[in-house]
């Protein structure tokens, strides 16, 4: 490829290989402060390739390649070139992790403990987590929670956090301009712009935590909260993972024992401010 | 007239996980898991005796679990549900 960017990204190295330059040098400036993997092979690679030949000058056109292929994904247009290579990167742990768990989840973690964020895409998990990662929280990962089918701790996999529409003027005022990737306006999602995590999240993306809480977080309504039996968490979490059914007795295993030591809870919230002190106080609550 | 004899896989094919009265299975054979409620645990756990009729089950449960009036259709209404995902089969 004629471009290519290697990063790691907590315990998963990706290899980043485009056909244009405009991807790579956007991921390389989101991804400038992380490490770059100890090993030369990646554990994933993506690929950024013109859907047709002439398609790299003439409208161009991404379609993402990799280990692990769809063989439906849309092409975007090259405008959205960094969209392109998150999604690469999303679509290859998706269909390829075996070592871990992956709940499509947010995580943020304080004293050891993680606080696992879950829902329907559009809840406000992201913006949630991004929040709290501001707040004396560690930012542990926006997109998936990853959990260790071995030892049930889950690993940070922080990510640039991708910031959909009004959570980005509220992002932006909190966490400033400086921290923010280029406006990609008009993607299927609306206006995405994503934000680089604290320092701090990035220096410690190896460093797993041990799950205290899984959150069922829904903006949009009254401040509300209500306990979530084990049963349907259980559900809930089998399709909010990407890899349970591919991990077989060992994502069941992994999968049961995290509902069993977690209590779970349902919170509704209006704005921010009131999400934040539902998330404290939950904490707060747990047995030590 | 006897019922219908159902068979279970045996021991080992099932991992159970109880989660708030209802039981999570992992059914090994299928990579399929299940959400189950009482007594479905219950029958395939009397099945691991070997293959037996509603009638036969119900006595095994009721060996060792506290069972009401009209079981034995609940029994061969759930064998019936067990048939369907997979978790039984006919003898």
């Amino acid at each position: 490829m004629r471009h290519a960017l290697n990063v790691a990204i907590g315990p998963v190295s990706f290899r980043v290989g485009s056909a244009w330059r405009s991807p790579v040098a956007a991921l390389a400036g989101l991804y400038r402060d992380y490490p770059a993997p100890a090993d030369e092979v990646c554990d994933f690679t993506v690929r950024l390739e013109p859907e047709k030949p002439w398609r790299r000058w003439l409208r161009p056109s991404v379609a993402i390649h990799g280990d692990y292929m769809l063989p439906d994904a849309a092409p975007l247009s090259l405008a959205h070139g960094l969209l392109a290579a998150e999604m690469g990167m999303n679509l290859q742990m998706a269909l390829g992790q075996k070592r871990f768990l992956l709940l499509h989840a947010a995580t943020v973690e304080r004293g050891g403990r993680a606080v696992i964020l879950t829902g329907e895409s559009g809840a406000g998990k992201s913006t949630l987590a991004a929040l709290l990662g501001e707040r004396g929280w560690r930012l542990m990962g926006d997109e998936f929670a990853l959990l260790d089918c071995e030892s049930g701790m889950l690993h940070p996999f922080p990510r640039a956090i991708s910031l959909k529409n009004g959570s980005i003027e509220v992002m932006r005022k909190v966490a400033g301009e400086g921290r923010l990737g280029p406006v990609l306006e008009g993607t299927p999602k609306g206006t995405i712009r994503h934000l680089k995590p604290r320092p701090e999240a990035i220096a410690r993306m190896t460093e797993p935590a041990r799950p205290a809480l899984i959150l069922f977080p829904r903006f949009g309504a009254d401040r509300a909260m209500r306990p979530v039996g084990a049963a349907e968490v259980f559900v809930r979490l089998t399709q909010a993972s990407t890899n349970y059914v591919a991990l077989a007795s060992r994502g069941f295993d992994s999968l049961s024992g995290l509902v069993a030591t977690c209590p779970a809870m349902a919170i509704d919230y209006p704005d921010a401010d009131t999400a934040i002190s539902l998330v404290e106080a939950l904490f707060r609550e747990l047995p030590q | 007239m006897a019922g219908p004899i159902y068979a279970a896989d045996g021991p080992g094919a099932i991992r159970a996980v109880p989660l708030d009265g209802l039981v999570a299975l992992f059914h090994r054979p299928s990579g399929m898991t299940h959400i189950v409620a009482p007594p479905a645990p219950q029958i395939l756990e009397a099945l691991q005796e070997g293959p037996a009729d509603a009638r036969t089950l119900l006595a095994r449960i009721a060996a060792v679990y506290e069972i009401g009036e009209g079981s034995a259709e609940a029994i061969e209404a759930r064998l019936a549900e067990l048939e369907e995902a997979g978790l039984v089969r006919r003898a």
